[in-house]
């Protein structure tokens, strides 16, 4: 029986996906299915006007926003440790935090919303992804499409620092009151910038930079595992 | 004449019925609710960017530590999300253990909302009641993860290990009485499944203890009838899941619409309310407790039958059992290398999502090809809840604003992350 259904549920998504490219396609759009998901890359100035007609056409009907987040694709396919060929460093377990060099991405392909779309009606999902300009993160809101996006956008906004046009209340969220510093870039170190502590002599909590020491207990590593050829071979076209 | 003027109300971050580390700013008309500003974050970790500095193994404790009342729902949310990336097939003895747990947390989780709930609405008794089953369930917990709580049962590719065969009994102690004891030890005598199997008969027994006490109780209705209505429509524009979309009438159950696990094996409804009121996802949630019985008693059935293997015999992604590691090579080096580096999926991206008692928890993984989740994201059920506290609140007087963050079941390891 698991069978029947999850190959209902793909051919559901294979003519949701044949759909979007028949609709979208010629605005720029690009559609994929991985993984019996269907992810469509959207082109910013379109966001609006078609995610609208996602919610009310009839063929899509997808009234409700699961999910938005941020993604940060600074750093993506770089490793701390070579695999491939031997390293001269030698074997050593202190591996060096691997610093990622913001500006290696294109301008317009570091920051992206991924917005996750649920359709009760064809019980579908669906995933949108709208790249945002690296210097000026500047996207509209879609809270007038879908309410429950108002905190989903905040928190975006506060990890990541993509403003969203037409949000009607663009708050931090998450972080404390008065933080400094957006911590989900990959450029925002995982200890932070500052630590916080009572001070007998001022009788108040101060700030002062922070005193731990960065380190990497396990290294990222990238190896090219064989068991997976074929599903990379599918993928290779997402990200 | 008096000068009338609005004014805000501080509500927590530490008020008994906050349910942890809320604070909500309130702007009241008398005691009416002008609007209702909630601030989050004060329990926020970064579970999120944690995950990414870890291997993916290691990211499945923080789970638990999200949504610390339905600790195994969450586990499985991630490991299905992890399991999708790598194309790994799910042993069915797993799938049911999986099915069988998710359902004692959905009782556990249920169970503390029951209790809390009524608790801020005023009947005392209840809490009482719930504790005393919720004991019985983390007793399970401990049985077969050693841990009553932040258990991390569930792995990629599977569960941690069988069910044990022997029930853990309490021994004489100086501060029982030995009849006590041999009360207490009574349901303990066989294996697990003995022990769950004898609380599935009981417990529907208890949950009409629950009932007695609240559903037909004048003060509960008057409490909770009417209160915080949301319609099925601004429940799908609120990005609302779980009891709370059902309350409002809208039959959406991820267990039966996209089932995972053994779900479209096992056989239950699923409850609907129809005035998408306080007591209708009262009702809701209580008939959950009964359908989640039913569906354990299915799997304490099948588990019974049929013994197998519990993960995944691929040694690059499940620990080869520890008497192989100390007499073979390879095994030791596939420990070795799993502990250490991990497993690398496929570059790719992957949202996985189940039926957590508190609605969708989803997991939102995308992998670069490294040991490491490149970004993670968890979806929490509790999180666009609580966004609509202004919409939900309003108009109401402060009293409700309580039985309404009854109603949602927030809890905020998961809201914060």
């Amino acid at each position: 029986m698991n069978e029947t259904v999850k190959t209902k549920s793909q051919l559901r998504h294979e003519t949701l996906q044949a759909n979007l490219v028949e609709r979208y396609a010629s605005k720029g759009c690009v559609v994929t299915f991985a993984l019996g998901e269907v992810t469509m890359v959207i082109p910013r100035e379109h966001l609006l006007s078609i995610a609208t007609e996602l919610r009310d056409d009839e063929a899509f009907l997808f009234e409700e926003l699961v999910d938005a987040c941020g993604v940060d694709y600074a750093g993506y396919g770089e490793s701390e440790w070579m695999t491939q060929e031997a390293s001269a460093a030698g074997f050593s377990r202190g591996v060096d935090r691997h610093i990622i060099d913001v500006s290696a991405r294109g301008e317009n392909d570091r920051f992206a919303v991924v917005y996750h779309l649920l359709s009760m009606a064809h019980n579908q999902r669906l995933r949108l992804r709208t790249f945002v300009d690296a210097t000026q993160p500047i996207i509209d809101s879609v809270v007038d499409i879908w309410r429950g996006a108002d905190w989903f956008e905040r928190e975006a906004f506060d990890l990541y620092g993509i403003m969203f046009s037409g949000h009607p209340d663009l708050r931090r969220i998450l972080t404390d009151y008065g933080f400094v510093g957006h911590p989900f870039r990959k450029d925002f170190p995982l200890e932070g910038n500052v630590q916080m502590r009572y001070d007998a002599e001022h009788g108040r909590v101060i700030y002062e930079p922070v005193s731990l020491d960065p380190r990497v207990l396990v290294p990222k590593v990238i190896r090219e595992d064989n068991r997976f050829v074929s599903n990379a071979q599918q993928d290779s076209t997402d990200a | 004449m008096p000068e009338i003027r609005n004014y805000t109300l501080n509500f927590g971050p530490q008020h008994p019925a906050a349910h942890g580390v809320l604070r909500l700013v309130l702007e009241m008309d008398g005691e009416v609710i002008e609007r209702a500003d909630p601030h989050i974050g004060l329990l926020h970790r970064a579970t999120e960017k944690l995950a990414e500095s870890k291997p993916f193994n290691q990211t499945i404790p923080y789970m638990d530590r999200l949504d610390y009342v339905s600790m195994m729902c969450s586990e499985h949310g991630y490991v299905m999300a992890v399991e999708k990336l790598l194309g790994v097939q799910v042993p069915m003895r797993a799938k049911y253990i999986r099915t069988m747990f998710d359902e004692i947390t959905r009782i556990l989780n249920h169970l503390m909302w029951l209790g809390t709930h009524a608790l801020d609405v005023g009947a005392m008794t209840v809490f009482l009641y719930a504790f005393r089953e919720r004991e019985d369930l983390m007793d399970c917990y401990e049985a077969v993860s050693g841990a009553r709580m932040h258990a991390a049962y569930y792995r990629v590719g599977g569960v941690y290990r069988d069910l044990p065969e022997v029930m853990p009994r309490y021994a004489n102690n100086q501060f029982r009485s030995d009849a006590d004891i041999a009360r207490k030890n009574e349901t303990r005598q066989g294996s697990l499944l003995d022990f769950i199997e004898d609380f599935a008969n009981r417990f529907p027994g208890l949950v009409d203890e629950y009932e007695t006490l609240l559903t037909d109780n004048r003060i509960w209705k008057q409490r909770t009838v009417g209160i915080g209505v949301v319609t099925p429509e601004r429940a799908k524009q609120l990005s609302f899941s779980g009891p709370m979309v059902r309350g409002s009438g809208l039959a959406w159950d991820l267990r039966k619409k996209q089932p995972y696990a053994a779900y479209d094996k096992v056989d239950f409804d699923i409850p609907v309310g129809v005035n998408g009121d306080c007591y209708d996802r009262y009702l809701v949630r209580v008939e959950e407790l009964r359908q989640s019985t039913r569906i354990i008693k299915q799997c304490v059935q099948w588990l019974r039958e049929n013994p197998g293997p519990v993960i995944v015999e691929d040694h690059k992604i499940s620990p080869p059992a520890r008497d192989y590691m100390k007499g073979d090579m390879e095994s030791l080096i596939h420990h070795f290398k799993l502990f250490t580096e991990g497993y690398c999926p496929p570059a790719g991206e992957a949202y996985a999502a189940v039926e957590a008692p508190k609605g969708e928890f989803g997991c939102y993984v995308v992998s670069d090809g490294s040991n490491k989740p490149f970004r993670l994201k968890i979806r929490a059920p509790g999180f666009p809840h609580l966004a609509a506290m202004d919409e939900m609140v309003k108009g109401h007087m402060l009293a409700d604003v309580v039985a309404v963050i009854g109603t949602m079941d927030v809890v905020f390891g998961e809201i914060d992350r």
